[in-house]
């Protein structure tokens, strides 16, 4: 089968650092839950396509059975987060966390 | 371009952007099933249930909370800090034995492939997931319900 010539795998960890670090750098400096969330799913997609790769260059499928996993469990927890999201903004009015300091001692 | 843009839906819209250029990595590694199943759930379903949450709470850049500019330099900082650290250490590895497979066996992604492993060495978990998602619907019915009393 004619494939295209793979990218050295350093390239995708390289990538999925970048993905991640940016999932990590919007959690911490966004303040609305709904972009929280998102930066968590984008997280999860760095770790997603890094285990395609290597799943991919050792030639092994249960890596991306890993993967699917990943998804169904990403799209559960997306919907939710997503109805809990509901939840608040219905008593606050607002989606801003620092609002939801309730629990704080 | 997720995290910096002000309004929600502008965030929304370059995640799709970015979801489907992680579909165009999946293809290009030979995973088309990956690809196929990551644009559905994605781009289909999971992107759609945020753009409808930001439109039924009517967000816009006006209600967007905002930082102090001090938690804004920390939170780029951590992060930036973090990147740097992860790349040097993975700097250092050695992945020669990974690199240096020929990719004897280029077809593991195709559908075929992937439903002989999720169906025979993968089954329970499968069935698990099922009553995870199970689950997810009836605790999600729940809360959206509780607005009717």
């Amino acid at each position: 089968m004619e494939h295209l010539k793979m990218l050295p795998i350093e390239h995708y960890i390289f990538l999925s650092t970048i993905l991640f670090c940016i999932g990590v750098a919007g959690v911490l400096l966004r303040r609305n839950a709904i972009i929280i969330l998102m930066s968590v799913e984008l997280m999860l997609n760095a770790v997603n396509l890094l285990l395609a790769a290597f799943s991919v260059f050792h030639g092994d499928a249960a890596g991306q059975v890993f993967v699917f996993f990943i998804m169904i469990v990403a799209a559960a927890e997306v919907a939710v987060g997503l109805a809990i999201l509901m939840v608040i903004y219905r008593n606050n009015h607002s989606t801003d966390i620092d609002l939801l300091s309730k629990l704080k001692w | 371009m997720v995290i910096a843009s002000k309004n929600p839906i502008h965030s929304v819209l370059y995640l799709i952007i970015t979801f489907f250029a992680i579909a165009g990595h999946y293809i290009m590694l030979n995973a088309q099933f990956l690809a196929a199943v990551h644009i559905i759930v994605y781009a289909g379903a999971i992107m759609v249930l945020f753009l409808f949450v930001i439109m039924l709470l009517n967000m816009n850049e006006e209600t967007e909370p905002h930082k102090s500019t001090l938690l804004k330099f920390a939170g780029t900082i951590a992060g930036g800090l973090l990147l740097l650290v992860l790349v040097a250490s993975f700097k250092n590895i050695n992945l020669t034995s990974i690199s240096g497979n020929d990719f004897a066996r280029a077809d593991i992604g195709l559908v075929k492939n992937l439903g002989q492993v999720l169906f025979k060495q993968f089954l329970l978990p499968f069935e698990v997931s099922s009553i995870l998602f199970l689950a997810a619907i009836v605790g999600v019915v729940v809360l959206a319900k509780k607005e009717a009393q």
